[in-house]
Formats: C-alpha cells, sequence, structure tokens
C-alpha cells in the first residue's frame, strides 16, 4: 500500500481568473538564474517541440529527446483537420466559456474543469504565436484567418491549414526548436529513446536513454524531466497513429511511481479506410469533415452481394440519418463509431471483405456540382484513390471506425507535474483535458497550450526551490542499476530465442485488445481479455525471437521492448475499463446504456479520475481517486436526437 | 554502384484481388562503415493491395521465420507525410508513382514476375546507417542555420494584426508543402538540396513576417546548404522525383534572394562579425 495522495494543486478563486492569479502567485526563477537549470525534454512532436523551444527562449538549459530522425517528424504531423481557438472571428457566439463549456460536455463530464477553462484561455494565444511563426492558415479573400466548423461544433472556431494542419503546426514549432539548437540553448539527441526516469532523493534526477544506432546506453542528469511522448493507440496494432507511437515511456515513468490515469478512455474515429487483409499495418483517417457532405448507409439486407450502383434507395439504410435526425451524419465520433460497428456486425457490411459502411458523395456531387465537391474533398479523394484504387467520384467511400486518440495518460495535477516530483507530462501523454472524449480539433490546442504557454511557467515554481542545487551524478548508484535494468531487458529479448516474431506478438495482442476493449466493452469480454493477455505475454517472453544484436540499428529489438509494454499496458486499460461500470464518451460498457443505445453515466458513483499505481509485476494496480467537482457545468445527459 | 537492373517496363495494372510473385534485390549494409552489397529475395504471393512497405513488412516477416535478419528501413506515417521513407526502387526516388512518397505506393502498380530493385538514398550528405536507412541530419543543419521566423511565446500580436493575401499564403502554403523526405537530393546527379532549401525559403520569404530577417535568412541557409551539399546545376530532376511536387520555380527565387542578401548582407548586416 502507498501512501500516495492524490493533490491536483487547483488553487482556489474564481475559474475565470485562476490562471492568472496563479501564474503571479507561483514562484519566479530569475533570468539571470536560469541559466543554472538543465531540463530534460522527452519527445519533439507538437508538445515536446513547443515546450523545449520556449523553456530555451525563456535562458534553461535544455536538452531535447526524440527517437525520431528528426524533430520534424512526429506523429503530430499526420493531424489533417484543424486546431480550435476561442477568437469568435466570425462573430458567431463563441467564447472562451463556451469553448470550455463544449470540451468538458464533449468530454463526458469526466475532465478538471479548472485545467480546461485555462486550456480555453490560451487557445487564442496559440493561434497568435502560430501566425507570428509563419504557418500558412487559411485565409480568406479579405487576407484575413478563416475558420471552419468542426466535428459537431455548433461554431465556427476551428483553424486550419489544407488537410495538413498537424504538419504545419508542427514545422512551426520545429523551426522555433532548430533556432534554438542553432543557438545552442538545446542540445538535441535524436534517434535516442528514453527507457528510464531515475530519482535520487525523491525527486526526477534525470533519464536513462538508448542510442538507437550504436545501442549505447547512457544516462542524463537535469532538474527536472519533461515526457511529451504521445499516445498508445498502436496497443491496439491496428490505428491511425504513426508506426512508431507508443507508450514506453509513460509506462516506464509508471513502474517508477507515476500514476497512469484512466487508460480505458480511448477514442475510436469512425471515418478510416477498412482493412484490405491481414497485412495491413496501419489504418488511414479519413477527415471527419467528409460528413459534413457525404450520407452514410448500408444496404437493408444482411450479404446484398450487389455492388452500390446496383442497389435502389428503398434498399439503403441511412442508419444515422434515420435514429438521430437532428444531427445526422454529423452526430459526435463515439457515436458513429458504434453505430457503423453495428450495422457491419449485423452482416450488412460493405466491400471485399464485408467489413464498412459506404460514406456516399453521390447526392453532393449532384447538388454542389462536381467542382466544388473537389476543391472541398480533392486532396482526400485522391488519398483514398492512391489507397484503394476506387474513385470516390464514381462510387461511394468504404469507411470503418479505428483506434485514433488516447484520452488516458500519465496522471498530472494542475502544474501538469505527475506523482514524481520534478516529472511533468504533456500533450497526448497526459491524462488532463480531454476526458472521456476529445472533441475534434482539440488535441493539436492542448499540446500547443501545454508546451508554449503551460509547463513553461509551472515548471518555475517547481525549479525555484532548487537553486545552486547541483545536478545528479550520473554514477550514482540509481542511475547505474537503471542502466544496468535497461541492458538486460534487451539482451533478453535477443537472447529468448523463440520462434514468432514481434509483430506477429504485436497484431495478436492488438486483436484481443480490439475485441474487448475497442468500441464496445463488456464484462465477460474483459474478463476474457484479462485472461487471454496474461497467457499471450508469457509466450511473448519464452518464444520471442528477435535478430541481430543490441549495439546496432536494431529495429525488431525496439519494437520488443514497446510491445512488452503495451501487453502491461493493455491489461490495465482492460483492469480500468472493467472497473468503471458505467458508459462515458469513448468508454461504452453494454451493460450501461439508455432504452436508446447511448451511453449511460453514472455520476454519482463514478465522477472520478481512476489513477492507477504501479506496485510490481505480479501484483495488481491500486486504484486512487481524484474526485470530479463540477461547479461551471451542470451535469447532464448527452442527447443529439 | 546503382542498379544494373533494367526497369520492369510499364507493367499492365494488375486486376484486383490478384497476388504478385516478386524478386526482390535489396541494398544491404551493415552499417555506417561497412561494405554494402545486393542481395535477391523471392517474394511470392504479394497481395496487389498492399502499400509497399507493407509488402517489406511481409518479406521481413518471412525473413525472421528462417533466421534471417529483416531488412532495416525508415518509415512512421505511412500516409505520405512524415517524410521518413526514402527508398530508391528501380532507380527513382519513391518509384514509378509520380507525386507519392514510397509509403503510400501500391503493389497494384508492379506485375507479375518483376525484379524490384531497392536502394537506399545515394548522396554524400545522407550518410547510409543500415541497409535502405539514411542520415538526413544535413536538413536540419540548413534550418538550424536560418529557417525560422523568430518569435518568443508569447509575444505575438493577434494574428489577423496582419492581413495576408490569399495568393500570397496559397503560395506560401505550397512551398511550405515540403516533407524533407531527401527525394529531391537523391534524385540530383550532384546531390544538390536547392529543391529543399528553396522551398523553405519561398515559405518564410514570401510571407510578411518572414521579411525581418529575410536575407539573414537566406544568406545563412544557402551558406550551409553549399558547406554540405553537392551544387545545383539545374537538372531538374528533383522536381520530377518531389512526392509533393514542390515546383523547381522556387530555386529561382532562392537564386534572387541570395543574390540580394549578398549584397544588402555585407553592406548592412555583417552576419559573422
Ligand atoms: C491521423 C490523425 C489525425 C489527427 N488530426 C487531428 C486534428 O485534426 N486536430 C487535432 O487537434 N488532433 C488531431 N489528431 C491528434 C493529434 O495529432 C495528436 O494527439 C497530437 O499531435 C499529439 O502530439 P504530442 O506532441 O503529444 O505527441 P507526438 O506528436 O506523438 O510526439 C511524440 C514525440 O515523442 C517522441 N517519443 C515517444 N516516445 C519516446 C521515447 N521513448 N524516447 C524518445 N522519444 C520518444 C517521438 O519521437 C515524438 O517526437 C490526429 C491524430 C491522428 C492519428
Ligand atoms: S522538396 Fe520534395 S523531394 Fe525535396 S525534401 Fe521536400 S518533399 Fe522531399
Ligand atoms: S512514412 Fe511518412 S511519408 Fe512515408
Amino acid at each position: 500500500m502507498s501512501d500516495i495522495t492524490l493533490d491536483a494543486k487547483v488553487p482556489d478563486g474564481d475559474i475565470q481568473t485562476l490562471w492568472d492569479e496563479h501564474k503571479f502567485n507561483m514562484k519566479l526563477v530569475n533570468p539571470a538564474n536560469k541559466r543554472k537549470y538543465e531540463i530534460i525534454v522527452v519527445g519533439t512532436g507538437l508538445a515536446g517541440a513547443s515546450a523545449a523551444a520556449t523553456l530555451a527562449q525563456l535562458g534553461y538549459n535544455v536538452s531535447a529527446f526524440t527517437f525520431h530522425d528528426s524533430p520534424r517528424r512526429a506523429h503530430s504531423i499526420a493531424a489533417q483537420g484543424g486546431i480550435n481557438a476561442a477568437k469568435n472571428y466570425h462573430g458567431d457566439g463563441d467564447s472562451v466559456h463556451r469553448l470550455f463549456y463544449d470540451t468538458v460536455k464533449g468530454g463526458d463530464f469526466r475532465s478538471r474543469e479548472a485545467n480546461v477553462y485555462r486550456l480555453a484561455q490560451v487557445s487564442n494565444s496559440i493561434i497568435d504565436q502560430c501566425a507570428a511563426q509563419g504557418v500558412p492558415f487559411a485565409r480568406e479573400y479579405g487576407g484575413l484567418l478563416d475558420n471552419r466548423s468542426f466535428g459537431g461544433a455548433q461554431v465556427s472556431r476551428t483553424f486550419y491549414a489544407r488537410g495538413q494542419t498537424g504538419q504545419q503546426l508542427l514545422l512551426g514549432a520545429y523551426q522555433a526548436l532548430a533556432e534554438q539548437v542553432g543557438l545552442g540553448k538545446v542540445k538535441l539527441y535524436n534517434r535516442c529513446e528514453f527507457l528510464d526516469v531515475v530519482q535520487v532523493d525523491g525527486r526526477a534526477a534525470g533519464i536513462v536513454t538508448r542510442d538507437l544506432l550504436t545501442g549505447e546506453v547512457q544516462s542524463h542528469a537535469a532538474h527536472a524531466v519533461v515526457l511529451a511522448t504521445g499516445g498508445y493507440s498502436n496497443a491496439f496494432f491496428l490505428s491511425t497513429n504513426a508506426m512508431a507511437c507508443n507508450v514506453s515511456a509513460a509506462w516506464r515513468a509508471h513502474r517508477r511511481g507515476a500514476l497512469f490515469a484512466n487508460p480505458c478512455y480511448t477514442q475510436i474515429h469512425p471515418t478510416c479506410i477498412p482493412s484490405s487483409d491481414e497485412f495491413q499495418s496501419k489504418l488511414t483517417l479519413m477527415s471527419e469533415s467528409l460528413r459534413n457532405d457525404g450520407r452514410v448507409w448500408v444496404p437493408t439486407k444482411a450479404g446484398d452481394p450487389r455492388g452500390p450502383d446496383q442497389i435502389p434507395e428503398s434498399e439503403r439504410d441511412y442508419f444515422l440519418e434515420r435514429k438521430y435526425p437532428s444531427f445526422g451524419n454529423l452526430v459526435p465520433r463515439d457515436v458513429a463509431s458504434r453505430n457503423i460497428k453495428a450495422q457491419v456486425d449485423s452482416g450488412k457490411g460493405v466491400g471485399p471483405l464485408r467489413n464498412g459502411a459506404y460514406l456516399d458523395f453521390a447526392e453532393s456531387i449532384k447538388r454542389l456540382s462536381p467542382q466544388v465537391v473537389e476543391e472541398r474533398y480533392g486532396n482526400l479523394f485522391d488519398m483514398y484513390e492512391r489507397i484503394t484504387d476506387e474513385n470516390p467520384y464514381k462510387q461511394p467511400m468504404r469507411i470503418f471506425p479505428a483506434p485514433h486518440y488516447t484520452m488516458g495518460g500519465l496522471w498530472v495535477d494542475y502544474h501538469l507535474e505527475t506523482t514524481i516530483p520534478g516529472l511533468y507530462a504533456i500533450g497526448e501523454a497526459n491524462f488532463a483535458d480531454q476526458g472521456a472524449n476529445r472533441l475534434g480539433a482539440s488535441a493539436l490546442m492542448q499540446g500547443l497550450a501545454d508546451g508554449y504557454f503551460i509547463l513553461p511557467y509551472t515548471i518555475g515554481d517547481g525549479l525555484a526551490p532548487l537553486l545552486n542545487k547541483p545536478l545528479a551524478d550520473t554514477n550514482h548508484p540509481a542511475f547505474k542499476a537503471a542502466e544496468a535494468e535497461v541492458t538486460d531487458r534487451y539482451r533478453g529479448y535477443l537472447a529468448t530465442n523463440g520462434t514468432r516474431s514481434v509483430d506477429w506478438f504485436h497484431r495478436e495482442l492488438g486483436h484481443i485488445v480490439w475485441d474487448n476493449c475497442g468500441m464496445e466493452r463488456s464484462r465477460p469480454g474483459l474478463e476474457k481479455a484479462l485472461s487471454e493477455i496474461p497467457a499471450l505475454y508469457q509466450e511473448f517472453k519464452t518464444d520471442l525471437r528477435v535478430l541481430g544484436d543490441d549495439r546496432s540499428l536494431n529495429q525488431s529489438l525496439e519494437r520488443a521492448g514497446r510491445v512488452d509494454d503495451f501487453f502491461q499496458l493493455a491489461e490495465l486499460m482492460c483492469r480500468d475499463a472493467l472497473e468503471r461500470e458505467e458508459s462515458c464518451g469513448g468508454h461504452f460498457r453494454v451493460e450501461h446504456q439508455t432504452e436508446e443505445g447511448e451511453a449511460l453515466r453514472d455520476d454519482e458513483n463514478f465522477a472520478y479520475v481512476a489513477a492507477w499505481e504501479w506496485t510490481g509485476p505480479d501484483t495488481p494496480a491500486e486504484l486512487h481517486k481524484e474526485h470530479l467537482d463540477f461547479k461551471h457545468v451542470h451535469l447532464a445527459q448527452r442527447s443529439y436526437k | 554502384m546503382t542498379a544494373t537492373e533494367p526497369l520492369s517496363g510499364s507493367p499492365a495494372p494488375a486486376a484486383p484481388g490478384r497476388t504478385l510473385n516478386l524478386t526482390l534485390r535489396v541494398w544491404r549494409q551493415a552499417g555506417p562503415d561497412a561494405p554494402g552489397a545486393f542481395e535477391d529475395y523471392d517474394a511470392p504471393g504479394i497481395s496487389v493491395d498492399m502499400s509497399f512497405l507493407e509488402m517489406l513488412d511481409v518479406v521481413n516477416e518471412r525473413l525472421v521465420e528462417q533466421s534471417r535478419e529483416p531488412i532495416t528501413f525508415d518509415h512512421d506515417c505511412r500516409e505520405g507525410i512524415c517524410g521518413t521513407c526514402s527508398l530508391m526502387i528501380n532507380g527513382r526516388p519513391h518509384g514509378p508513382q509520380r507525386g507519392t512518397a514510397t509509403c503510400q505506393l501500391h503493389m497494384r502498380k508492379f506485375a507479375d514476375g518483376d525484379t524490384i530493385v531497392i536502394e537506399p538514398w545515394r548522396a554524400e550528405a545522407f550518410p547510409v546507417v543500415r541497409d535502405l536507412a539514411v542520415d538526413r541530419g544535413a536538413f536540419d543543419r540548413i534550418v538550424e542555420a536560418g529557417g525560422y521566423i523568430t518569435v518568443n511565446s508569447g509575444s505575438a500580436p493577434d494574428a489577423n494584426l496582419i492581413p495576408i493575401p490569399k495568393s500570397v499564403a496559397d503560395a506560401a502554403f505550397d512551398a511550405a508543402a515540403c516533407i524533407g523526405c531527401g527525394a529531391c537530393v537523391a534524385a540530383c546527379p550532384n546531390g544538390a538540396a536547392q529543391l529543399f532549401t528553396s522551398a523553405k525559403l519561398a515559405h518564410l520569404n514570401l510571407l510578411p513576417q518572414g521579411q525581418a530577417e529575410r536575407y539573414k535568412r537566406t544568406e545563412a541557409m544557402v551558406d550551409t546548404m553549399e558547406e554540405l551539399f553537392g551544387s545545383c546545376t539545374n537538372h531538374g530532376e528533383c522536381e520530377a522525383a518531389c512526392p509533393k511536387e514542390i515546383p523547381i520555380d522556387f530555386i529561382a527565387l532562392l537564386n534572387k534572394d541570395y543574390l540580394r542578401a549578398k549584397l544588402k548582407n555585407r553592406r548592412y548586416l555583417s552576419r559573422k562579425p
């Protein structure tokens, strides 16, 4: 049993002025003293690059780590749709309060109000910052910034850069980081993987890394460590995430004492291209914006062998329009996903493998002209055709939901600090702001809010008392022990000498997690997964085959470490899902639904953050609860009828 | 060291659902300083719906089954946006399909019985780290030299303070679409990085926000580029190889700005005291 008390450290006061007052009340490190501090930032996606650049601008000495070959290539680069902000440039009634309210409601009332309010407040500065960096946001003919409405929001607050918003925002943050690297203020370690956090005297004192090119295991000391290492959707094997996304950094911190919050909150995106065979390595997202003009349908008859053009109107079921007359095809992601899956499960799936629903543009093309449709979606249609060899101007797209984003992550307080003092987590790696479901265009906002505008302030409060404290010695036994553990772990994978590849195990694990802890969860399913995962994990430990050595670039060896951690995480996801006897946002327990099949929350018993503590490899994780108070939003059942 | 194998001609696209029997001739190299050589692998039963990288996944899985070390290659997003994938396929960067990165290339573009030659980028500035993976750090050095607009976090004015004509924003975007893959360098007989550098310069130099540092940036980036890469002699191979179809016109802008930068910077700025 541990003595952890979860203190979110939300200051008292009026939510509207809380952050400003708190910024004033926090301890400051004076500019001349900042250079006496070493900060490690792990991860150079949107969250990490923006944080590392800002901390260096402020005068801290920063070391930034990424396992990519360049900081320009994090998973953030793939975000298509856009980034939210409460600018109200369109005068359609948006405000900080409305963005706050929508985000809490969209998250199905499972996030911390004070954090979300702050996020909405700083959202506007992000747009200013990025525009000044030269991010080429879409503009109107008058030269001002354009917005669109996204993901069912009732105001236009999404800023976008064609279908490549993540790319342009990441390049902006990368360039800001590159400037600091060029100035010698940031030391960059690329192709270098974080594998452990080391504590000395009860505080994060540094990290252990492995150079992916040489296999060298090395320690680095710092006064504070920031993890900006992204989300864990690849626990499902097939997801829309980039291939390298993984949970290892967060997981290794978890094993050292950082609590892991809400692991079962995962988001399934409704419009992805269905897989074409068992060798499929990832799934490609088709932007949410397509649902503005595409109509989702399946044949009314299960197993209908006809092509879409042979099926008359009367034998088509536009099931979203039928069930949700007011929102129709624009219902939120979780609702759309579940409904599509239900149709496919009932045998009405379309395509060669009967694993999708149609997203049909025929009517829009007639109503708007092919030119307008091309202007809006041309690049997406091209991408679709490149992958499927089918032309969506002529025949409907096929879509199916896929894992996309993880709301769960390392538990952090209002300062974004984990339960290990001196260890912070930002971006998708933390659990903070999205509750049980993330709204479209809010992840980019959160990553950049954390990195540019929140962490750089809160970290100072933790650092100020350490003035003139020397760095920990990397020869300290704690570092040496962690190094030895890492070395042994990787040698162990090589020595197993079994018969199955890493990818085989990852795929099998992904099947179990997807089938039982995916879009719908049930007690029997979760219990089944909880018996299957340890069995497969046991096989992984005895039958893994990794060839080559640990002294040169060895991609299978890297993946072995990541899949190992996915096994452990997967178990916790299932336990968390089992424990949460309600449905909320992306977590849908079949036992808890309304008569119409909608998610049924239980606010009385489950309005809390489930934060799990690692107690060892052979003992179950221990649950700690952070109770959530809602003072500014009224808890309501979502309805999209 | 380029492959001597002839291109496989232009195959009739395979019918959906079919599989292909292929031979791969792959560059294997154990490390940066190790000698490299081509090795042949049979790749039977490849579905035409697989992407090129999924085909390599399958080949790797089979190699592991036979206790042979899998082929190392770089990749990440598999959506054509991160710029990590980098294969020379039958002598062409990113293979036969125009405007398409390796990860977006599908096997239906190949024919049954083909031999496919797969190599890493070949350029002096991009040393091989293993098999098909190279080190493109030289691109980062160019950006570090000046590929940014200096603006400290929190100091920016309201985003709508500076209206930007849509046409200017669109042109800057066309340049900003570069994914930093390095195909342009691999395609260039001189190993020059003009297309990449000009794309970054055009993105920033066209925008009003980028004016203050325009000439300092141009001189610093071009000088760094010239230290690290070969010289441009206007072959134009880069444009044809670019998966984002970055137009070669941006190089003219680079040259113009560099000339002006040399004049201005000598007079006023004196970047290196
Ligand atoms: C296809 C797609 C489209 C999306 N579209 C949108 C959108 O339109 N709007 C929106 O708001 N959100 C969108 N999202 C979500 C959003 O892109 C992500 O949530 C966000 O970019 C995550 O940023 P990050 O900085 O937290 O992490 P990442 O970008 O994943 O960065 C992680 C970083 O950590 C590094 N790293 C990880 N582990 C280690 C380790 N052990 N050692 C060293 N380095 C490590 C990586 O190298 C990388 O630099 C989309 C997501 C996907 C998959
Ligand atoms: S200019 Fe084109 S080929 Fe060159 S790095 Fe950019 S995207 Fe790749
Ligand atoms: S893997 Fe990202 S562009 Fe090909």
